[in-house]
């Protein structure tokens, strides 16, 4: 991105005043560097976002903001309905609730040394990856609406998982506002076989070791101590969402006109939030966060099967669960005024400052745990809301490196097998059914994550808490 | 770029390929006609999964859509493929398309997907609106595109 087009409020701080059809000002949170590496797309793209009805404060850019479909991934926008305000799919996103869960294990990694390759085999047998793999679970329409209902209680009440699981998820594992009824039944049938599924792409379960430790007093708070064997799982609503996100983007598409919304481009096709699409949307992603919370807290419970078959001293316990595809409802001071407002974040996480009463109590003196995926070979990093991040950003931070090389340009550069031998020898375990689907995961793939990190604390939205590095990585 | 092994460069036959965008991936089919485009922009999704020549025609499948306009028809048919392919568990690598009106008949053939042999890389979770056109080039060709996501 040309930055001669952005005006720079500080070395992290870059705004676009309003111009043209833009209804509030945009702002992106990026080192310099870090801004010229940005596709000009994500430009347009926040522009375009900032348009939109009843769009409150700013339109934002993340750190790790790339080109996505409508929203950038990497973007987060306010809206107020009062003000006519819009709800948009493509603000969300096709991976509904998509996000990471990390669990604490209790054992060191020198304690997993000799235990690397069976742990390793133990995941790939227990937990299915990939494309067209398929769950232990068939569930009928019933038991598929009680699971988008409750979410991860339900998932609980199947005997996956203990009661204090629940205590360490966004929204307690259950998301109100969930309507079974406004998700087709496509939707639910590419559901039906995937449950306890860990999908392909970008997603995968990673066996990490707590590499270095930022804050003493807030990791010590997290349960996390340099060297500990830590857990990460990155997936979401899987079919289910993504067969959402196709069925209302077409319909906010088809009805746009109808409500008078006038698209800069089609692909940020939105409805009022208060209209009868608007609703019917809000009740189908609800539904899915369920399911991808549901989803997660299967893969917790296989994850602590295969555990239990190598290493059975481990005791395995939930240190938080945050999805960065979603809208939500939370208030918000805006102007002076404290207002309930629909928060889209798309590839952006939710990092609540201290004392917000929606973290855990044990945490909510230190802030809410954001959970930040990197990539096969480098690290991935546990971060803290912050106070600030409540006026700069609607309480929100990055979500992971983002890609900086296309699917295809990675494989011209690195050959699967090759990669997994070459992360064999740096100590790093990969499992995968697809040595192209490794190839396309490549870690010089991404931006560095580091750097995504670094200019988040420094732009005020999160802090460092701990940097993990990968053991072993479970490939869909 | 990446274009089918047959494709030839005018553009005067069939054929597909993929172009490059951020994190995920743009499809492209040309052809004489629209139906011949839509059919390789089919091919070109199945080719983000695996190498549609590893395909083998086992199965067929029927897709029916109707849209408005013929690039939401082009996501529907895609859509649908996507469709097909997860509920069935297929991957589908042969496709034949008539359009009249608003209305699109296709056939898609395909075999259950084999994770030993199709090695698949990743699945397409949507057809997007991003980078959608359905038209002819200058020298005629119709080309049929769009951006999936994976």
């Amino acid at each position: 991105m040309d930055t001669t087009l952005l005006n720079r409020v500080s070395d992290f701080e870059w705004h676009i005043e309003p111009q043209g059809k833009m209804r509030v000002r945009a702002v992106l949170y990026a080192s310099e560097e870090l801004i010229r590496e940005m596709d000009m797309k994500v430009y347009e793209q926040i522009v375009n976002v900032a348009t939109l009805p009843g769009i409150q404060q700013a339109a934002y850019a993340m750190p790790d903001a790339h080109w996505g479909y409508g929203f950038p991934i990497g973007g987060v926008a306010g809206f107020d309905p009062q003000e006519g305000g819009v709800v948009s799919a493509g603000g969300v996103g096709f991976d509904i609730s998509c996000g990471v869960r990390t669990l604490l294990t209790g054992i060191k990694a020198s304690e997993l040394t000799l235990l690397k390759q069976p742990l390793a085999d133990a995941l790939y047998r227990h937990i299915p990856a990939g494309v067209g793999s398929r769950g232990l679970l068939n569930l009928d329409d019933a038991q598929l609406d009680e699971m988008l209902l409750s979410g991860a209680r339900w998932a609980l009440s199947r005997g996956y998982g203990r009661e204090a699981d629940l205590d360490r998820t966004e929204e307690r594992g259950c998301m109100p506002g969930a309507r079974p009824e406004a998700v087709s039944g496509f939707a639910k049938n590419r559901q039906r076989r995937e449950m306890g599924t860990l999908g392909s792409g970008n997603h995968y379960l990673e066996v990490q070791h707590v590499r270095a430790i930022y804050d003493d007093a807030c990791a010590s708070a997290f349960g996390l101590a340099k060297d500990d064997v830590v857990v990460s799982i990155h997936c979401g609503s899987r079919g289910l969402g993504h067969q959402i996100g196709t069925d209302f983007l077409r319909e906010m598409v088809l009805q746009a006109p109808q409500y008078g919304i006038e698209l800069p481009d089609r692909e940020l096709a939105c409805a009022p939030i208060e209209s009868p699409l608007g609703e019917k949307y809000l009740g189908a992603m609800r539904a899915a966060i369920n399911c991808a919370l549901a989803n997660r807290q299967i893969i917790t419970h296989l994850v602590r099967r295969a555990f239990a078959e190598v290493t059975p001293e481990a005791d395995l316990s939930v240190l938080y669960d945050v999805s960065h595809n979603t809208c939500k409802v939370e208030e918000h001071l805006v102007d002076g005024r404290r207002k309930h407002i629909f928060i889209h974040r798309k590839g952006a996480t939710r990092a609540f400052g201290p004392n917000h009463p929606e973290i855990p109590e044990a945490l909510r003196p230190y802030g809410q745990p954001v959970l930040i995926g990197g990539t096969m070979g480098t690290a991935s990093y546990i971060l803290v809301g912050t106070p600030e991040s409540e006026h700069r950003s609607f309480s929100s931070s990055c979500h992971g490196a983002g890609r900086q090389m296309s699917r295809h340009e990675a494989t011209k550069h690195w050959r699967g097998r090759q990669l997994i031998d070459e992360l064999a020898d740096r100590g790093i375990i990969i499992r995968s059914p697809s040595p192209r689907g490794v190839a396309e995961e490549a870690p010089g793939a991404y931006k560095d994550v580091g750097a995504v990190v670094e200019a988040s604390e420094k732009a005020g939205l999160s802090r460092r808490v701990a940097g993990l590095e990968p053991l072993i990585c479970v490939k869909g | 770029m990446i274009r089918n092994p047959q494709g030839d460069q005018t553009g005067a036959t069939a054929h597909w390929e993929h172009y490059p965008h951020g994190a995920d991936i743009g499809i492209r089919g040309m052809g004489r006609t629209i139906e011949e485009a839509f059919e390789q922009a089919a091919v070109a999704l199945t080719g983000v999964i695996t190498d549609p020549l590893r395909v083998e025609s086992r199965k067929e499948v029927a897709i029916r859509c109707q849209a408005p306009d013929r690039e939401v028809l082009l996501v529907d048919w895609l859509n649908g493929l996507i469709y097909e392919m997860a509920v069935r568990r297929l991957i589908l690598a042969r496709f034949q398309v008539s359009i009249e009106g608003d209305h699109l008949n296709g056939r898609a053939w395909g075999e259950e997907a084999d994770v030993a042999r199709h090695e698949p890389a990743v699945e397409v979770k949507g057809a997007t609106y991003t980078d959608l056109f359905v038209g002819q080039n200058p020298d005629g060709a119709w080309v049929a595109q769009c951006v999936v996501d994976v």
